[in-house]
């Protein structure tokens, strides 16, 4: 999650204090990434660093009594640089790196329990589809008391019940593969080996994530 | 008291090589105002559970109790009425009435269990207005949307007050947003106190249920623990 941005995005409206772009950075993510005033001013300051954003003194923003502070106490308020809007406009259009398969934890035990004597995979991968279908019953709960006006909320609910989802379904997948593999005589000892060029391709992608 | 009780319930198909055992020692209750979440792959046994849920089949033993009553015990006609009165179903594919309006779809479980036609007729619409299908009642279910539809066979379920409902992918034909939809209507209708198992395949959609039940070649194999407060979350994702 980049805060970094995030803040930008917020200041692309109007110079805001750092009080204001805590809440605010909250409120749009539907109140679930929670995040602490010192990470807000530590990636300000790095943001002015690099030229991205500057201190506005002098600039009133108009949401300043809303805010309950107390006038007269020492408040920077930021706005947005050029740069920073360009920064900005660029982040929103480049693509997050999902082109690489990550070394993913759940994919390990499910290759290694595969190996393991007297471990029952199956059994390994129900106990992970209960712990995943359990959370997901909790991400459900905090949707159920909502009418879906909280749009930002109802977002981030459904990213995570997909990210969810498709790990229970590719537990799902695993669980009928492996099942079909040993129904026709499959056994750990007799796996094949890649040819050399497929070795190479399959190399090349999985060492994008390091 | 549980409105559904299952006890060590098994089912036999065939007999000899043709055998099939599609249930093994299932136990499942079911109080009033739960959601029940049936999951498991196509062949694991959900829908022979639902169905004999449903008093529409008998398991080969066991006992299923509906309301303290042990169905093995009814008369025939008691059954019957168990089935009008108490469960209501829901499936897949909608099974709506081509030829009757989503009025009369709706309002024809309470005519054939003796209502008048004209009480049974707004109970019908009374059911469609708190769906919020009101402005539909006169049409035929081939001029609905398929989100509509299975609006309507869900009126149908829960119409005449009735305590348990028994859905089968009730959302297996529908895109998300309709699926949730579904999904949320049969949870309001458990928080007023109606008691509900669904079968599905979809984790999206059994995530609304309070348990989760994973049935895996005709047996239980594992469940869901009981709801934890959203408190958990907050504290995992910070």
């Amino acid at each position: 999650m980049s805060v970094r941005h995030a803040l930008l995005a917020l200041l692309s409206e109007g110079p805001k204090y750092g009080l204001q772009l805590r809440e605010e950075f909250e409120a749009r993510t539907g109140e679930v990434w929670p995040l602490n005033v010192g990470q807000v001013y530590t990636t300000l300051q790095r943001l002015e660093r690099d030229g991205l954003v500057e201190t506005a003194n002098g600039d009133t923003p108009a949401e300043h009594d809303v805010l309950g502070n107390v006038p007269g106490a020492p408040q920077k308020a930021y706005r947005i640089t050029p740069a920073g809007s360009a920064e900005l406009s660029q982040w929103l259009r480049v693509p997050p790196d999902l082109s690489s398969p990550p070394r993913d934890e759940l994919v390990m035990k499910v290759l290694v329990a595969i190996t393991v004597p007297g471990t029952d995979v199956h059994e390994v991968i129900q106990a992970h589809r209960t712990y995943l279908v359990q959370l997901m019953q909790e991400w459900t709960r905090l949707k159920e008391d909502e009418d879906g006006s909280d749009l930002a909320f109802s977002l981030v609910v459904d990213a995570e019940l997909f990210r969810l989802d498709s790990v229970v379904r590719w537990l799902d997948a695993a669980d009928g593969r492996l099942r079909r593999a040993r129904a026709e005589g499959w056994a750990p000892a007799r796996t094949a080996q890649a040819t050399m060029p497929a070795l190479a391709r399959r190399r090349r992608i999985g060492a994008r994530q390091q | 008291m549980s409105v559904l009780e299952m006890r060590s319930i098994s089912k036999v198909y065939g007999r000899g090589a043709a055998e099939v055992q599609a249930l093994r020692d299932i136990s499942l209750s079911v109080p009033a105002g739960t959601m029940i979440a049936v999951m498991g792959p196509s062949g694991s046994g959900k829908s022979s559970l639902l169905t004999i849920a449903g008093t529409l089949e008998e398991p080969t033993s066991g006992a299923v109790l509906i309301n303290g009553q042990d169905v093995e015990r009814m008369s025939n006609g008691a059954k019957a009425r168990v089935r009008r009165r108490t469960i209501g179903y829901v499936f897949q594919d909608f099974n709506l009435l081509p030829g009757l309006t989503a009025a009369e779809n709706v309002s024809l479980p309470l005519e054939l269990d003796g209502m008048s036609a004209r009480r049974a007729h707004l109970a019908g619409l009374k059911a469609l207005e708190d769906l919020g299908l009101g402005d539909q009642a006169r049409r035929f279910p081939d001029q609905l949307s398929g989100g509509e539809r299975q609006r309507v066979a869900i009126a149908r379920a829960v119409v005449g007050e009735r305590s348990l409902l028994l859905a089968d992918e009730p959302s297996g034909a529908l895109d998300s947003a309709n699926g949730e939809s579904v999904m949320r209507l049969i949870h309001t209708y458990c928080k007023r106190g109606t008691a509900a198992v669904v079968v599905t395949h979809d984790a999206q959609l059994a995530s609304w249920a309070d348990r989760v039940v994973f049935l895996r070649d005709g047996r239980i194999v594992d469940q869901t623990m009981p709801p934890a407060g959203p408190e958990t979350l907050l504290e995992q994702s910070s």
